[in-house]
């Protein structure tokens, strides 16, 4: 049973919000496919949260239309629209018990006094929580809390779900988990879904698609793999994960790669890119995780790599793997992130780091 | 461990040496006082005896002030409440900058004496006053009307002087309420107004209680309004403890109205917060 997805099944059109004088959203366009999850990342006060409130009604945009299921849904009030809406802070009813709060949405559907019942008995047995209906909030966990909110919000089967930084207010420990229940919740159900957040191991871990997001714009849209490996700007390749970025002059292609000369007149190679002309300035960006270290006196040079020297100016030890700062001759100070293989590497050891061309990518400057 | 016992004790105790002396001495004086004798000739006699409560409730007169007295403050209550919430609420969602000017009006009579505001409405509600003396040059009437020494100009007073407490107090609950509970429940299917039912009103019910019970209390131990704005027949409680005391100088049947006021606002006090506490408001408007 393949019923047709619509690729559009929340789409934003020219879409644009000003305070005052401040733009908060800058007018854009965006397309959100039917039961994916979508996540809207970026630093505070990106857009982010507003493109949701705007979807919600809970923010007017000043211009631009929204359209889910290809109606326009501007002049829909808040409580038509039939979103369910879950908050940073939970947001559950401190007065009403468990029960009334997840039977709130259905009261004002009209459902009856049976139907509820179960439907909320259900909703609470979805989110692994049956039996609490006659508890107040208050008698739960955070993390118990906003499984209730969930539970409250899939339970009126809302055409989109939407979720404004739900697990910040969490413990570490329970983020993770609660991450992966909303990501398997999400997946059984198949409820197309929003989810706003600053955290990218949470955009990158569940997301269908990632938009990241600042200054009211989208920097990029793709899949987690697309924007991680392939990010577009500067500003995509350091918000997600480590980057190190190194100024170049794009050189001669050198089949397969591209030579790039380095500002200390070093060439080192990367990866190729079609809309790089030879003598255009660019910068290289390098993941933190794809350069490996080892000690200077080991060096035996391989063909088709690139190699750096320097010495170890600090580290943290992260248990699995050891972050290194590595200091080159010319100045730079590189970040490497490596898994400790027998013992870590200390400050002051001079090293040298070898990186593939592959991992080596050119951005514009 | 014997020092972090009796440490704070020691840092609170000027404050409890000032509560003791300044609250709780003169209401045993009070207290004590009650019990004295007065003698014809205008002294009064240390003894123990219940003649000023029995002189209390010996016929109608008293009781019926005392009555009278917890009907104005209810109505007063009930006023207060609805004109009251709506600035509050308007405080509460109002995004403008000025609300901390606005904030500052509510507040601004308290910087003006009691007795001038009080005395200020006879200038408005008086035969001469600024009402009167408007309808009478718009030819809307042809006698002035009489709207001091009333029931409602008594009223009048109590109001302005007791509004800011109710405002202040249900602005400070509605102020601790989380804007994002309003937009769950809008975003489940309710309107504004049915938003405004089921979380707004219920959660904002502390403050409204808090003020409902302050409005109360201060409305049975003032004076000035009835005496001032109010005819014979508005007297209230407070008025007939101040002519006894400072009119008659007969301090122990003074003492023994003020006692009887004190014990019965204690009794609607602890009532009201036994059944008419916080959670019980809270379920009895959640079920709705």
């Amino acid at each position: 049973m393949t019923q047709e997805r619509d690729p559009a099944f929340v789409r934003f059109a020219g879409i644009e919000k000003k305070y005052g004088r401040v733009v908060a959203v800058k007018p854009m366009d965006l397309e959100i496919p039917e039961g994916s999850l979508v996540t809207l990342l970026g630093p505070s006060g990106c857009g982010k949260t507003t493109l949701l409130r705007m979807l919600a009604g809970l923010e007017t945009p000043t211009q631009g239309d929204i359209y889910i299921r290809g109606k326009r849904i501007n002049d829909t009030p808040i409580h038509k629209r039939n979103l369910g809406m879950i908050f940073q802070n939970y947001a559950l009813f401190p007065h009403k018990t468990i029960f009334e709060n997840i039977a709130f949405g259905l009261k004002y559907r009209g459902v009856s006094k049976t139907d509820m019942q179960k439907k909320a008995e259900k909703a609470l047995e979805t989110v692994r929580l049956p039996g609490v209906g006659n508890r107040m909030p208050s008698q739960l966990s955070g993390g118990q809390q906003q499984r209730i909110a969930l539970a409250r919000a899939i339970v009126i089967e809302p055409d989109v779900l939407l979720m404004d930084e739900p697990l910040s207010a969490l413990d570490e420990n329970l983020r993770e988990d609660m991450r992966r229940e909303i990501d398997n919740l999400q997946q059984q159900l198949g409820v197309t879904t929003i989810f706003v957040t600053h955290d990218q191991r949470e955009a990158l871990s569940m997301s269908d698609k990632v938009v990241v997001m600042k200054d009211g714009f989208i920097q990029q849209q793709g899949t987690p793999e697309e924007v991680y490996n392939n990010s577009a700007n500067h500003f995509v390749a350091d918000f997600l994960g480590h980057s190190n970025f190194m100024v170049a002059v794009v050189g001669e292609k050198k089949s397969p790669f591209l030579e790039a000369r380095l500002a200390d007149n070093t060439l080192c190679l990367v990866s190729p890119a079609e809309d790089f002309a030879a003598g255009a300035k660019a910068e290289i960006v390098i993941r933190a995780q794809k350069m490996t270290l080892g000690y200077k006196t080991d060096f035996t040079r391989q063909a088709e790599m690139n190699y750096f020297f320097g010495k170890i100016v600090d580290r943290s030890y992260m248990g699995g793997e050891v972050s290194y700062f590595v200091e080159l001759a010319q100045g730079q100070v590189l970040h490497v992130i490596n898994f400790v293989k027998r013992a870590p590497y200390r400050r002051g050891d001079e090293v040298y780091i070898q990186v593939d061309p592959f991992h080596c990518r050119l951005l514009a400057p | 461990m014997k020092e972090k016992n009796w440490k704070p004790l020691l840092l609170l105790s000027p404050s409890l040496t000032a509560v003791f002396l300044l609250l709780v001495v003169p209401v045993c004086f009070v207290v004590v006082y009650s019990f004295w004798l007065r003698a014809p000739s205008g002294q009064d006699i240390p003894a123990f005896q219940f003649g000023n409560y029995a002189k209390f409730f010996a016929d109608f007169f008293y009781p019926s002030i005392l009555l009278n007295t917890l009907r104005v403050a209810l109505e007063t209550v009930i006023l207060c409440l609805f004109l009251g919430y709506i600035p509050a609420f308007f405080f509460y969602k109002t995004q403008s900058r000025l609300k901390p000017y606005l904030m500052l009006l509510v507040m601004l009579p308290f910087w003006i004496s009691f007795i001038i505001r009080t005395l200020s409405w006879i200038n408005i509600l008086g035969d001469s006053g600024l009402i009167n003396h408007l309808l009478l040059k718009a030819g809307f009437i042809s006698a002035p009307l009489s709207l001091l020494y009333n029931e409602g100009a008594v009223i009048m007073g109590l109001l302005q002087y007791l509004l800011p407490f109710m405002i202040l107090n249900i602005y400070v609950s509605l102020d601790g309420i989380d804007k994002s509970l309003t937009e769950a429940a809008q975003s489940l299917g309710c309107t504004e107004w049915q938003a405004f039912k089921e979380v707004t009103l219920p959660l904002s019910m502390p403050g409204v209680s808090a003020g409902c019970l302050l409005v109360f209390v201060l409305t049975c131990g003032t004076y000035l309004p009835p005496m001032i704005l109010g005819g014979p027949g508005n007297e209230m409680i407070a008025n007939l403890i101040f002519k006894r005391v400072i009119g008659t100088l007969d301090w122990p049947f003074g003492s023994a109205i003020s006692v009887i006021l004190m014990l019965l606002l204690g009794l609607i006090v602890y009532t009201y917060n036994r059944y008419m506490g916080i959670n019980q408001i809270f379920k009895s408007l959640s079920n709705g």
